[in-house]
């Protein structure tokens, strides 16, 4: 009886477009803002959108639209929401489809695609997205009936935001905007092909306490699954309940505090001495949610060569995949860690190790030569990280200035760290701000850029004037390509190939142009002041660092080379600076 | 090593593209791949036979086919107790001198001819890949015009009576 009642009530449905679905869809799922650029294929959806209420962002490229959904979901936690239109439109997405999936960034991505009839005739402003994208997705659809499309968009929400986060597409053929079917939103998900394990093995859990009841030298090494698991306070309490130091990747910043005492600080090419010393020396290396990057391990042939590996992933592959892994934990990362909590193992006995630490620590911390005649562009982080108290959000392109936004802002709370890590993509730090700004309405949001990747989709400055958001852009301002010119210096005989852009413009004026106010300073003193004059001012605030130009960042794993073998550990190598 | 893995996919568009593109992306060797239907409508199954270096990439494979939605099961079979069979079709040059030749050598393989013309024959064959390897090399000093091979499907025997080596690839 009861079920031949839902039955009709289903037939009752009225009926609406592909169009107005996709709209009701994303009501349901109680999306805030949707960051989009429209074209012929997605005009159905546009007009749907016009009086639907919901909130749009219009970026000024595609990029700029994708990169702000992945900087919102950075920081609230929720998927972002993309819409741009076929071939061209869906093209432009390309690149942040692809750092979303690197960096397991949960996004839902609608493109339109011409008419079903004409697909495969290379139509006007066609393109096979659905090829293009598959290998740069965690999942993605084609909508080819129109009673499928409340299904896909369901479980596009659902793949998109669990197990391992990842960005979903779903193209959408024009005439799927159009043509009518019943909306049903409440169906289940169905996925037998999709069940990530989320409780960890019990076995496993206790072949680790084991493990670190036994440790003479352990290190914890905590990357982004920390902060994707809403982990941060059970990383705290476990590793002060075991007494385990702990080391970030790049990623991971802000999942542990970086005043704590057993912080190590963050591993790799241009982590900590200490952080890569303790992972070339340990003999129990606990890792949670990260994934073993090259850029983390240096020369794998060094890596952590005396130590059990316990790996803790919710991504199964992950496991073993770089490094052979004693303990493997297929496991959310807050699951695991409230286990391991549970289980109050045996404390193990450190005191050399972390005397050990220590005294690396005082002899090698990061470290540079303050030079007051220019802006030091690690004096320059430090500065910011001193005058917001450490509580901004802040986002980074890539480059050097990203290095030392990593080395130099000490990050004590989660999700306030919105960088490009595993993809490396210039054009990715202005517009991540933002969506890291409409995630955050009260934050203090910063974007630190170099004076190149910030012109690869400067064109965002438009949308923050529009919505008056109150982002600080900080260029910094070397004139150069500074990681490309940092290479050349030392590993390609100070032949600066294409890498030295001594005609940069006026970034004032041009921020001006885009009516955003802007200073520029060239001491440390003038950086000082226009630092405290953009801070207080509620409003965006462009600043122009010229920072000292042939700055090298320090220390470094070079390519090919072992954690151990890091150069520059010491502020006085001259030979280095 | 060669593995051969099984896996059972939902018959969704595009489904093979991913799982070919993801051995692309990944750097494996397909050595050969064969796609159908199953009991089940809707689930198709798919036998790769692929070449790797090791045990960890073969574990690698398995782990990232299962990351695919589609992919409802995966399967490492090559240490199981299993049955793999191929299909192959075979061109041979013939004269009328010959031909009675190719007849008696083909039939402990339980080949049969299933085309014959003038100056060639075809020979279907079915069995082991080793099997068809055996018949091609003995066909060759024939002069072989073509051939079209399948690939191998498998899967698992009923009873597992040597299941000794086998690894499940998951680690729980
Ligand atoms: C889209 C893209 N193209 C090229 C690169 C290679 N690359 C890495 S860092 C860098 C230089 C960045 O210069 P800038 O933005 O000024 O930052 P800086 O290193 O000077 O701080 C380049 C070209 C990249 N990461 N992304
Ligand atoms: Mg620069």
């Amino acid at each position: 009886m009861a079920k031949m009642k839902v039955e009709e009530q289903r037939k009752q449905r009225t009926k609406m477009s592909g169009a107005l679905m996709l709209i009701e869809a994303l009501k349901a799922e109680k999306v805030e803002v949707i960051f989009g650029y429209p074209g012929g294929a997605v005009l159905p959806i546009y007009d749907k959108l016009y009086d639907s209420g919901l909130f749009h962002v219009l970026t000024r490229h595609e990029q700029g639209a994708i990169h702000a959904a992945e900087g919102y979901a950075r920081i609230s936690g929720k998927p972002g929401v993309v819409i741009a239109t076929s071939g061209p439109g869906a093209t432009n997405i390309v690149t942040g489809l692809t750092d979303a999936m690197m960096d397991s960034i949960p996004l839902v991505v609608f493109t339109g695609q011409v008419a079903s009839n004409v697909i495969g005739s290379d139509a006007f402003q066609e393109a096979d997205v659905l090829g293009i994208t598959m290998p740069i997705t965690k999942h993605s659809y084609q909508v080819r009936d129109i009673q499928e499309l409340p299904r896909i968009i369901k479980e596009a929400f659902h793949i998109a935001t669990t197990g391992r986060p990842g960005p979903v597409l779903i193209d959408i053929p024009k005439d799927m905007t159009t043509v009518e079917g019943e909306f049903d939103y409440e169906q289940d998900v169905h996925l037998p092909g999709y069940q990530p394990t989320v409780h960890p093995n019990h076995l496993q859990i206790r072949k680790l306490v084991e493990a670190v009841s036994q440790a003479k030298k352990p290190v914890i090494l905590a990357g982004a699954g920390v902060l994707h698991a809403n982990a941060s306070n059970e990383l705290r309490q476990y590793a002060e309940q075991q007494n385990i130091p702990v080391i970030h990747t790049l990623l991971g910043l802000g999942g542990f505090p970086a005043n704590h005492p057993l912080f190590l600080g963050m591993a790799g090419m241009h982590g900590t001495y200490t952080a890569n010393m303790a992972l070339y020396e340990c003999d129990l290396l606990i890792n949670i949610g990260a994934r073993f990057d090259d850029r983390v391990t240096g020369n794998l042939k060094y890596f952590a060569p005396n130590a059990t590996v316990a790996h803790i992933d919710i991504d199964p592959a992950e496991i073993g995949k770089n490094v052979p892994t004693k303990i493997p934990i297929v496991s959310d990362a807050k699951e695991a860690l409230k286990e391991l909590i549970h289980q109050d193992g045996k404390r193990p006995d450190i005191t050399e190790w972390l005397a050990q630490l220590a005294e690396w620590k005082t002899n090698y911390p990061l470290a540079y030569k303050n030079d007051a005649q220019t802006v030091k562009p690690q004096k320059l982080i430090e500065m910011i990280y001193e005058l917001t108290n450490g509580d901004a959000v802040v986002t980074t392109d890539v480059g050097q200035h990203q290095m030392w936004t990593a080395q130099y802002y000490k990050f004590n709370q989660p999700n306030r760290w919105v960088t490009s890590g595993g993809l490396g993509t210039m054009g990715f730090g202005l517009p991540a701000a933002i969506g890291a700004q409409l995630a955050d309405k009260h934050a203090t949001v910063v974007s630190i850029v170099g004076d190149a990747g910030f012109q690869m989709t400067l064109q965002e400055l438009s949308v923050i004037q529009e919505l008056n958001l109150p982002i600080k852009v900080v260029i910094v301002n070397n004139q150069s390509l500074g990681m490309v010119r940092q290479w050349q210096e030392i590993f390609y005989d100070k032949r600066y190939s294409h890498s030295l852009v001594p005609n940069q413009p006026d970034f004032v004026k041009l921020a001006e142009a885009y009516r955003i106010k802007a200073f520029r300073a060239k001491t440390e003193e003038e950086a000082k002041e226009v630092l405290k004059q953009a801070f207080s001012l509620s409003e965006p605030v462009l600043l122009d660092f010229h920072v000292k130009a042939d700055e090298n960042v320090y220390p470094m794993v070079a390519p090919g080379k072992g954690l151990h073998e890091m150069v520059g550990v010491k502020p006085c190598d001259e030979s280095l600076q | 090593m060669r593995r051969i893995i099984t896996m059972t996919v939902n018959n969704r568009p595009g489904v093979l593209n991913r799982i070919t593109g993801l051995f692309t992306k990944r750097h494996y060797n397909i050595e050969s791949i064969t796609v159908g239907h199953t009991e089940i409508e809707g689930i198709s199954r798919m036998t790769f036979v692929v070449n790797v270096e090791d045990e960890r990439i073969a574990e690698q494979i398995t782990k990232q086919l299962n990351k695919q939605i589609d992919v409802l099961k995966v399967n490492d079979i090559t240490d199981q107790a299993i049955v793999a069979r191929e299909l192959a079709l075979i061109k041979v040059a013939v004269n009328s001198t010959v031909r009675q030749e190719i007849y008696t050598l083909i039939e402990p393989f339980r080949a049969s001819v299933v085309d014959v013309s003038r100056d060639s024959l075809v020979v279907q064959v079915t069995g082991e890949p080793e099997k068809i390897e055996a018949l091609i090399d003995l066909l060759k000093p024939y002069g072989i015009k073509e051939v079209a091979r399948t690939g191998t499907t498998a899967f698992t025997r009923g009873a597992q009576k040597n299941a000794v080596s086998y690894k499940t690839p998951f680690i729980i």
